[in-house]
């Protein structure tokens, strides 16, 4: 028999967003405030891991198909992509950069190409700890 | 001169080519052919330096091959070089002219054989004439390398492969003793070059270093000389082809110790304790090996003892000789020089009949698949011309004129009476035992000869008990005995020849100092009823005695107890270093982490704690700590608490959920020590920790689950604490003593640089972002790997299911 789990299920579908949002909140604000790349993408893992939970590892597959092996992967490139892109500017490896922008609905904004760093991070941290409990879950 | 580098090299070079004649030639040509080019035009172009260096020059070649560390290829021919690179040549000839006979074309791997001999050939000429002690070395452990391959050349053999290990094990062990000594020679004179190191002498000897340097090179000198107690080795060469045993183990190869001692006699001779080392060692070595030599009934066993005794008795011979370096010139300096030539000739007598007989020995085997004495008799009549040649080579070997071996012999024994007469070192005490030991060990020469001679060729002919049908020798396999036997015979007859032109040079580079001209040593045949012609009347009445008496004493010999052998105790030694070595890593090697862990904390413990203590680091100051407030005071409590619960849980449920515990409370730290990135990250992480170590207690085998508390060991207890108090102290000490100023002021201005008002996260993307890469990057393979274990196993799990 099937458990009965309307209300993790109806709970999950308002819980995910507001995870999800409170993570890139977390992840775009670590560049003033407490927060950064590895905790919101732990804070994401958190969100999709929630959603398997509720949701069952099958149907999640079908609507997120990504494969998270190659997320971490990816993330990894980005980190070191943005090393190798200073290079290819005359700087050390790594050197980062910032600067004001004048955006047409931001207004004035900063732009970090730390930023871009952190993305390779967050990616790297959601694929990594998905891939693990994925793959220790399907263990059967 | 690049000419005679190219002859010094033409060995290896040809060793080169050796494996394309093989290939392409050695249908229709035995490739020995092309081989005995190669020595016999070193010896042509050798024998063109003779009168020169007869006439007292010397040349010496220079090639740059490390000059910044001043390490050159420095050629320097004498007459000592000369002499063995003469012997290595000519012999060397003979001996591959042997080897074409012996050697089957069809049957052996001849390529392997002739690259290896012309290894060797090439060490050994590379060692005679090099000045530069590094590069000696080299050429002398090239020499035991080649001579390794040599020994094991039929390798399928067990025989073979241990006789070869046991040589490569005892020469490499002394080749290491004489680099060290060389070292040390090296480090007292200041400089490579032998020469040098001669010219330097008064600095050397007065030196600390002087003994040790000494016992270290003749080590080396003794181990390849087959000295007593390493002989050892030599008889168990015997496995090797028998050209081999001729070439190597007659007439070079231990002579390379020979040569060693010899080329260091103007350094180390008038020192007492070479004197006794080497004049001591010989005469055992000679009293042993003639001995032991009468116990054989295996004739390529019986020339190896008798090598050994013919070595001891050059050897100690070199260490009378090295007397004249004490005394000086002058009359008792003379006479001791004479010692030191008859050394000389009696090095090159040896080779010639020791490198014959071998070759007989050979034949021997060779046409009638046997080498032991027991089945061998009667040989006489069949093989005449073999014959002759073991009769000229073994009457030499036992001192018997008219062959050269005679005339060396009597210079032996004029040797030894002068030692017992020349009342320093403590000779005039034991100086008799000298003529007494002598005498004795030729008395056994002689017995071991005369056996040699005519239990192979005398007594009855028994065709039964030989595996071939017995016939002589092919005429290609007899000429280089042949050669060697006009040799022996020459050298009685016209002894002064090479006297003046081979042996005086050469006695005059190891004895540079005495002012004699060349010419001054005459070697003659008939020099009166003297007390030297008593004695060799003495050892060939009472060695002939003994010959005709031998069935009654000679298992005497034979029963000495196997216990008391020095390859016993060998033997012993190396399987007791082997049980030793293995008992002690089973001991500690235990394979249990626990024990592991138990001496890395141990080690961690008493290095660091011991290092404090030593170098009174315990010193704390407390003046700059902060104040405690009540929230650190009782989370330290509860943490205090928690650890403890883990520790004496008695369910894993309980450890892990006390374990959380202590993560919340550290991120609780965190918090309370404003890191609040640190402590959003340690609340997540713990979690999920938390979540996988349950994960893991809930897949525990259900078998051998036992549900206890941590069983408690006193050692264990011991050294947790140690290792706790170890880092508390450390921290606590390391806490005062702060030796610079931290470099926080400059990331507090992480806005101005990098546009973050995060400090934190402005250090881990910007300011120190190539760590966080390579975190990441460790976060990405851990995931990795846990997918690839995972997998890795259900699959294999699948695999079983469907077999």
């Amino acid at each position: 028999m099937k458990p009965n789990d309307v209300i993790l299920r109806s709970v999950t579908r308002v819980a995910a967003v507001i995870i999800l949002t409170f993570s890139i909140y977390l992840f775009m604000n670590g560049h003033h405030h407490p927060g950064g790349g590895f905790i919101g993408g732990l804070s994401t893992a958190s969100a999709i891991v929630l959603l398997y939970l509720s949701f069952g590892i099958e149907k999640v597959r079908e609507n997120i198909r990504t494969d998270f092996k190659k997320l971490a992967a990816i993330g990894v490139l980005i980190a070191i992509g943005t090393g190798t892109a200073s290079v290819l500017f005359g700087k050390p490896f790594l050197t980062q950069t910032f600067g004001h922008v004048d955006l047409p609905i931001f207004g004035d904004t900063e732009l970090a190409s730390a930023l871009i760093f952190d993305t390779g991070v967050a990616l790297a941290v959601i694929g990594t700890a998905v891939n693990i409990i994925l793959s220790i879950s399907e263990d059967r | 001169m690049i000419t005679l580098y190219i002859f010094i090299f033409l060995p290896f070079i040809f060793a080169l080519l050796v494996p394309f004649l093989y290939k392409h030639l050695n249908r229709r040509a035995h490739t020995g052919w092309f081989v005995l080019l190669v020595p016999l035009s070193i010896f042509i172009y050798l024998v063109r330096y003779i009168p020169d260096v007869a006439s007292g020059a010397t040349f010496e070649y220079t090639l740059s091959w490390i000059p910044t560390f001043g390490i050159n290829i420095t050629s320097y021919i004498d007459g000592l070089g000369l002499l063995f690179g003469l012997l290595i040549t000519g012999v060397g000839s003979l001996v591959i002219i042997y080897s074409i006979f012996y050697m089957s074309k069809v049957r052996e791997a001849l390529h392997n054989f002739y690259i290896y001999l012309l290894m060797f050939m090439g060490a050994m000429l590379g060692l005679v004439f090099s000045d530069h002690l590094l590069v000696l070395y080299g050429f002398w452990e090239l020499t035991s390398v080649s001579s390794f391959l040599l020994i094991a050349y039929w390798y399928e053999r067990k025989g073979s492969r241990q006789g070869a290990l046991k040589a490569m094990m005892i020469t490499v062990f002394g080749g290491f003793g004489m680099l060290a000594g060389f070292i040390m020679l090296i480090m007292m004179g200041d400089t490579y070059s032998i020469r040098e190191i001669i010219a330097n002498i008064d600095v050397i000897q007065g030196h600390a270093l002087f003994i040790p340097a000494l016992l270290c090179i003749l080590l080396g000198a003794f181990t390849k000389s087959a000295q007593f107690p390493f002989g050892i080795w030599l008889p168990d060469a015997m496995e090797a082809p028998t050209p081999v045993s001729s070439y190597l183990h007659s007439a070079t190869m231990v002579k390379a110790g020979i040569y060693l001692v010899a080329r260091m006699t103007p350094v180390f001779g008038g020192s007492p304790v070479w004197f006794w080392l080497v004049a001591g060692i010989g005469l055992i070595t000679l009293l042993y090996g003639s001995l032991t030599a009468l116990r054989q009934t295996d004739l390529k066993a019986l020339l190896a003892y008798s090598t050994i005794s013919q070595l001891g008795l050059i050897m100690s011979l070199l260490g009378i000789g090295s007397l004249a370096v004490y005394f000086g010139p002058g009359e008792s300096g003379t006479v001791f020089t004479v010692a030191t030539f008859a050394a000389l000739f009696h090095l090159f007598n040896h080779s010639t009949f020791k490198g014959s007989l071998f070759m007989v020995v050979g034949i021997i085997d060779h046409e009638t698949g046997r080498r032991d004495i027991r089945y061998l008799g009667g040989l006489m009549q069949v093989m005449p011309i073999t014959f002759t040649i073991a009769l000229v080579g073994g009457l030499s070997m036992a001192g018997l004129p008219p062959f050269n071996g005679f005339l060396s012999k009597e210079m032996f024994f004029a040797a030894v009476n002068d030692v017992s007469q020349a009342g320093i070192f403590g000779l005039s005490k034991i100086g008799m035992l000298f003529p007494i030991i002598a005498w004795v060990a030729s008395i056994f020469t002689f017995v071991y000869c005369m056996i040699f001679i005519f239990k192979t060729f005398g007594g009855v002919y028994r065709p039964e008990k030989l595996t071939r049908k017995v016939h002589e020798a092919p005429l290609g396999m007899l000429i280089s005995p042949i050669i060697l036997g006009l040799l022996v015979v020459f050298i009685f007859f016209f002894p002064n020849v090479l006297g003046k032109y081979i042996l005086t040079p050469a006695l005059t580079s190891i004895l540079p100092m005495m002012p004699f001209t060349p010419y001054d040593v005459k070697i003659s045949a008939w020099h009166g009823l003297n007390l030297e012609l008593l004695m060799t009347f003495g050892v060939i009445a009472i060695g002939f005695i003994l010959f005709k008496t031998a069935k009654r004493w000679i298992h005497i010999v034979r029963s000495y107890p196997q216990g008391l052998m020095l390859n016993h105790w060998y033997n012993q030694g190396v399987s007791g270093t082997e049980r030793l070595s293995a008992s002690l890593t089973n001991r500690y090697m235990t394979g249990s982490l626990r024990h592991y862990l138990i001496y890395i904390f141990s080690f961690f413990v008493l290095l660091l704690l011991g290092s404090l203590l030593l170098f009174h680091g315990i010193q704390f100051d407390f003046s700059n700590n902060a104040a405690i407030s009540i929230y650190d005071i009782g989370l330290v409590i509860a943490m205090i608490i928690a650890s403890l619960t883990v520790l004496l849980a008695s369910n894993r449920i309980l450890a892990i959920v006390a374990l959380g515990a202590l993560g919340y409370m550290v991120s609780m730290f965190f918090v309370i020590f404003r890191a609040p990135d640190l402590a959003l990250t340690q609340m997540v992480v713990e979690t999920v920790t938390t979540v996988l170590f349950l994960l893991c207690f809930y897949h525990l085998p259900k078998l051998k689950k036992s549900i206890d508390r941590i069983p408690f060991k006193l050692t264990n207890l011991i050294i947790s604490v140690a290792m706790g108090l170890t880092v508390t102290l450390l921290a606590l000490a390391a806490n005062g003593h702060k030796l610079f100023e931290p470099i926080t002021a400059f990331f507090e201005n992480a806005y101005e640089l990098a546009g973050a008002k995060n400090i934190v996260n402005a250090i881990l993307v910007d300011f120190r972002g190539f760590d966080t890469m390579l975190e990441i990057s460790v976060l990405t393979i851990a995931g990795l790997g846990v997918y690839i274990l995972v997998h890795q196993r259900s699959k294999r799990r699948e695999q079983r299911e469907t077999e």
